[in-house]
């Protein structure tokens, strides 16, 4: 019950109006880390929705997470000018060094990798991003030490 | 009242027509997928689409959703609009070829190779289901869940729904699974069983029956004979 | 700082004077660029370095530090502006701060080390305006950039700020301003390029009381992120902008929504809002004129396809975002079923400086069909990556050299990609197109929101139309069968192609499937999203037919089909290359030349990354 506290404070938040839905999903995913099934189900009921409409939204919108995430979450950019200069390599040798496909999160919970269409920093592409924290002009041989530093922070 | 021109017929209708049924008025039959009389139309399959406009400006929608307009001037059956419903069904064949309705489609369009790899899917999206549920049985158990590739019809987290009563509306409404079609033989992957080989009119009357379907069959061997005859 | 409602107008144009006197006092000061960009170049640590030098001198009431949003000159991030001479400082590291400060504001000596360096001259420059990135530029809306703290709505009142919106109280009727906004020649700037004064008239005239307006802030295009900027930079040129709109339709309610992935912009928006709130510039009765707006800022969810009028309205509406047929169109039947006006975020900044300047004034600017200044982001492949503003109808070749400064290493310039996933590739035959929205629809683009992403010849044509369509299947709502069928065939047999499985007759495949995918579509994505294969196969065809026929790569780019391989002349056998392949394909001794086993690599690149003898052969 005490959960359900959170998700009703959001809801109410926002005056539990079915329109603010996604709003609505985009704060609770903020508490959890992710959307567990019950949760979602909560949401439908207090919304007043079919169940269908909340999970079909849930699974449109690509920021949602129906699988629980890691400790740290790896953006990689797959935007245009990002794949121009290599983005593809650097998302492959990520791949290659936490054994995670994008979507998929590591064994041991820690990395969740997920690719993202653009965020709008193509300068310094291609970029990746950790737990909100911008890393540009990667390229392989970046990305051991780079993963290093959030494997230590972990240890530490 | 409104009224616009459909193959260069004149027809008049009440506002909030679609052309489809402006159309079916005339007689004339457009092929259709996710159509349902009892059902809001929901444009999905394409297969329905005709070209508007005239001169340089024409484009094709889908004539199961767009409003009749006044002085609209619609073809049901050119030739960008017949090439787009050929290549349509090629790759509802390529996703579904175990679908009689489509095999018929098909045979009917005389389409007798599929280019793309198969996939042997038992859905086509079509989304009568997910409307049927909805609209006349108002469970609301299936939606479209997913985008683009991945978009597929299921059930809330692809659990047993509570809400489904299992009417089997959805099973009575699915064109992909309504027959099992006998016979596409791989490598082609169609069937044509009932391939139009020849137009059953001119056997049997003198008269050209023109909105009778298959249409164009009859009307291609008379613009051939013209043609000849201007050389 | 509390802040006092603004009654009326003249209480505005008071206040205005008394910020201008306050911020003329202040002569010297630094600007810093902090975008998202910026930021993640590490501005956030060169500002607070700024700010401890000036405690440390005890500088406070002699140096004005303003944070700004982006300048647009990307590749120099982090950088400064020491006014009023404009000094322009770039690639600034936090030690460089104390020097900047002791040096340039209070001695006024210039530091060559800071300056940035022509690369094809050599020379040094000293000053922003003879940097060659800004001289070609037209910068009506991005200079304002570096005027204002996008936090403080106080720089942007000073600079003018909600002026055209008290001009327009003042004594312009509704229809007025529409006539200026038609007048102006103001075309939508989010990619189709429709009148902006006919669109907001159809509105006008839609029967109904509730109306509203929307700034489409989605912008999906990867690659272009020119409302991002303006966003984050100056957000109160979008809300002036959308409150003149919304008096002139005749809305009382407006939403702005903005992807998920711009956090900066969102906060710095929410902040725009809240301020402007305060002064009684959004609400009730705005500067007694008896018109009430507010704003609300919706999210995006991670959907490209939410960037399409309509899908967006379902977004906000709070359903999935699937677009739906139009008529009836937005200006009739939009949000909620109400007559809706959706401009785009840079529509929506050109508004108040319409409205200030005049339509005539404006329509000096650009060509005879296409009005004002276009924002390009100018990306990719390009030396001078930024955001580069520039009156419509200047030409490629102007705004890849002479702006861009050309392609870095001496490669050669391939093609550049406007218009996003629903653009195309224009070669170098067409570098001297004026850009505008009818040329780059001939010419198989189209102008789109304005990413420009420049290629050279190590881009591989096929390998972008593959980028493209893998992209566009996975964006599609999947609705229309032309588009989620078509998109995802066309894919594979691109991908075939570029693995050296493709066979002949693809290409004319491909074309025929294309066509009837742009035909038969339901919405813009999927009419326009063929627009990547077209326009390649059309300029590129023998790069398709390399892959095809001879299962080659020119530009050796596609994994399955190039070879690694070592020049063992080049190779110092210095056993880097072996320590670093994952896959364990390289063998050799010190100082003997390597060799890469060729069953198991696996072409992922690293080898040729880390080689500084260049001695990595790839094709």
């Amino acid at each position: 019950m005490q959960e359900k506290l959170k998700v009703d404070r959001v809801i109410d938040r926002y005056e539990g109006d079915k329109a603010n839905l996604i709003s609505i999903l985009q704060d609770v995913q903020r508490e959890y880390n992710w959307l567990p099934q019950d949760v979602l189900t909560y949401i439908a009921q207090k919304l007043n929705l079919p169940l269908i409409d909340v999970f079909e939204v849930a699974t449109f919108y690509k920021s949602f997470s129906l699988k629980p995430r890691g400790r740290h979450l790896i953006t990689v950019c797959l935007g245009t000018a990002c794949h121009v200069r290599g983005g593809q390599r650097v998302l492959e040798e990520i791949e290659r060094r936490i054994n995670v496909k994008p979507g998929e999160t590591s064994e041991d919970k820690q990395f969740t990798l997920e690719t993202v269409n653009c965020l709008g920093c193509c300068a310094i592409g291609p970029i990746v991003v950790i737990d909100g924290e911008y890393y540009g002009q990667m390229n392989t041989r970046k990305v051991a030490s780079l993963l290093e530093k959030y494997s230590k922070k972990d240890k530490d | 009242m409104i009224t616009l021109t459909i193959n260069g017929l004149d027809v008049e209708v009440e506002e909030g027509t679609t052309i489809l049924e402006a159309a079916k008025f005339l007689g004339i039959e457009i092929p259709t997928l996710c159509y349902n009389e009892g059902l809001t139309p929901y444009g999905a399959c394409r297969l329905c689409i005709v070209e508007i406009g005239t001169g340089e400006n024409t484009k094709l929608v889908s004539s199961c959703t767009y409003p009749a307009e006044e002085g609209l001037v619609v073809r049901t059956h050119s030739k960008r609009v017949v090439n787009a419903r050929k290549m349509l069904v090629e790759l509802m064949l390529a996703r579904c070829p175990g679908s009689k309705t489509i095999q018929d489609l098909a045979s009917k369009m005389g389409i007798t190779k599929v280019r793309f790899k198969v996939r042997n899917d038992d859905c086509i999206l079509c989304g009568l289901c997910v409307r049927m549920c909805k609209e006349q049985m108002d469970a609301k158990a299936i939606g479209f869940v997913n985008r683009g590739y991945m978009r597929e019809v299921t059930t809330p987290f692809r659990l047993k729904s509570d809400v489904c009563r299992t009417c089997g509306a959805c099973m009575y409404i699915c064109p992909a699974c309504q027959m099992r079609c006998q016979g596409p033989e791989p490598p082609t992957v169609v069937c044509n069983g009932c391939l139009n080989l020849s137009p059953p009119c001119l056997e049997i009357y003198e008269d050209k029956m023109c909105y009778m379907d298959p249409c164009v069959a009859c009307l291609k061997k008379e613009a051939e004979e013209e043609i000849e005859k201007r050389k | 700082m509390a802040k006092e409602k603004l009654k009326k107008i003249e209480d505005l144009r008071r206040l205005r004077e008394k910020l201008i006197e306050q911020r003329a006092a202040k002569k010297s000061w630094v600007i810093i660029s902090s975008g998202t960009c910026g930021l993640a170049r590490g501005s956030g640590k060169v500002i607070q370095a700024f700010k401890d030098v000036v405690k440390k001198y005890n500088l406070e009431d002699k140096i004005n530090l303003r944070i700004t949003g982006c300048h647009g000159f990307c590749q120099a991030e982090p950088n400064v502006v020491i006014s009023p001479e404009g000094i322009f400082y770039q690639r600034i590291k936090p030690e460089d701060a104390e020097e900047i400060v002791v040096e340039t504001v209070l001695k006024r000596k210039i530091i060559p080390r800071l300056l940035y360096v022509d690369p094809q001259s050599g020379e040094r420059i000293v000053y922003k305006k003879d940097i060659p990135f800004y001289k070609k530029q037209r910068r009506l809306l991005l200079e304002n950039n570096l005027m204002i703290d996008p936090k403080n709505i106080n720089d942007y009142l000073a600079i003018g700020g909600y002026e055209a919106l008290s001009k327009v109280f003042a004594g312009m009727s509704s229809e007025e301003v529409i006539e200026e906004i038609k007048k102006s020649g103001l075309r939508g700037r989010g990619g189709a390029g429709f009148p902006t004064g006919k669109k907001w008239e159809a509105c006008r005239r839609a029967k109904g009381d509730i109306k509203y307006v929307i700034c489409n802030a989605d912008e999906g295009d990867p690659g272009a992120y020119m409302d991002r900027s303006l966003l984050e930079g100056n957000p109160h040129s979008i809300l002036e902008g959308m409150l003149i709109g919304a008096y002139a339709i005749g809305a009382s309610e407006g939403f702005i929504y903005v992807r998920d992935e711009y956090p900066l912009a969102v906060e710095n928006v929410t902040i725009a809002i809240n301020q402007a709130k305060e002064y009684g510039l959004l609400g009730k009765n705005i500067l007694g004129s008896g018109f009430n707006f507010e704003i609300k800022i919706n999210r995006g969810a991670g959907a490209f396809v939410c960037g399409e009028e309509t899908a967006l309205m379902a977004s906000i509406e709070g359903r999935k975002g699937e677009p739906r047929q139009r008529p009836p169109f937005p200006a009739q039947k939009g949000l909620w079923g109400k007559p809706t006006n959706i401009n785009n975020v840079e529509t929506w900044a050109n508004v108040p400086l319409i409205i200030s300047k005049g339509a005539d004034w404006y329509s000096r600017i650009g060509t005879d069909k296409s009005k004002g200044t276009k924002i390009f982001s100018l990306v990719g492949k390009i030396n001078n990556t930024g955001l580069v503003e520039i009156p419509i109808g200047m030409t490629l070749r102007e705004i890849i050299y002479e702006i861009g400064g050309g392609i870095p290493d001496n490669k050669k310039f391939k093609a550049v990609q406007t218009g996003g996933p629903s653009g195309g590739c224009i070669p170098k035959e067409l570098l001297d197109l004026p850009v505008d929205y009818e040329t780059l629809t001939k010419a198989g683009s189209i102008m789109g929101s304005g990413g420009m992403i420049v290629m050279d010849e190590d881009t591989c044509m096929v390998d972008v139309a593959k980028y493209f369509l893998n992209f566009l299947r996975e964006e599609s709502c999947g609705k229309c069968l032309s588009c989620r069928e078509g998109i995802q065939r066309m894919y594979e047999i691109v991908t075939d192609i570029s693995e050296g499985k493709g066979k002949e007759g693809d290409i004319e495949l491909l074309e025929k499937l294309a066509n009837v995918v742009k035909d038969a579509s339901m919405c813009g994505l999927g009419q326009t999203g063929a627009n990547p294969v077209l326009s390649t196969i059309r300029y590129f065809r023998d790069e398709y037919e390399a892959h095809i026929k001879y299962k080659r790569c020119p530009a050796a780019v596609c994994k399955e089909i190039i070879q690694y391989s070592i020049d063992e002349e080049k190779c110092t056998g210095c056993m880097a290359c072996i320590k670093a392949c994952p896959q364990g394909a390289i063998t050799g001794e010190k100082k003997k030349p390597h060799k890469i086993d060729q069953s198991k690599c696996i072409k992922c690149g690293v080898c040729s990354e880390i080689c500084k003898f260049d001695a990595i052969m790839v094709e």
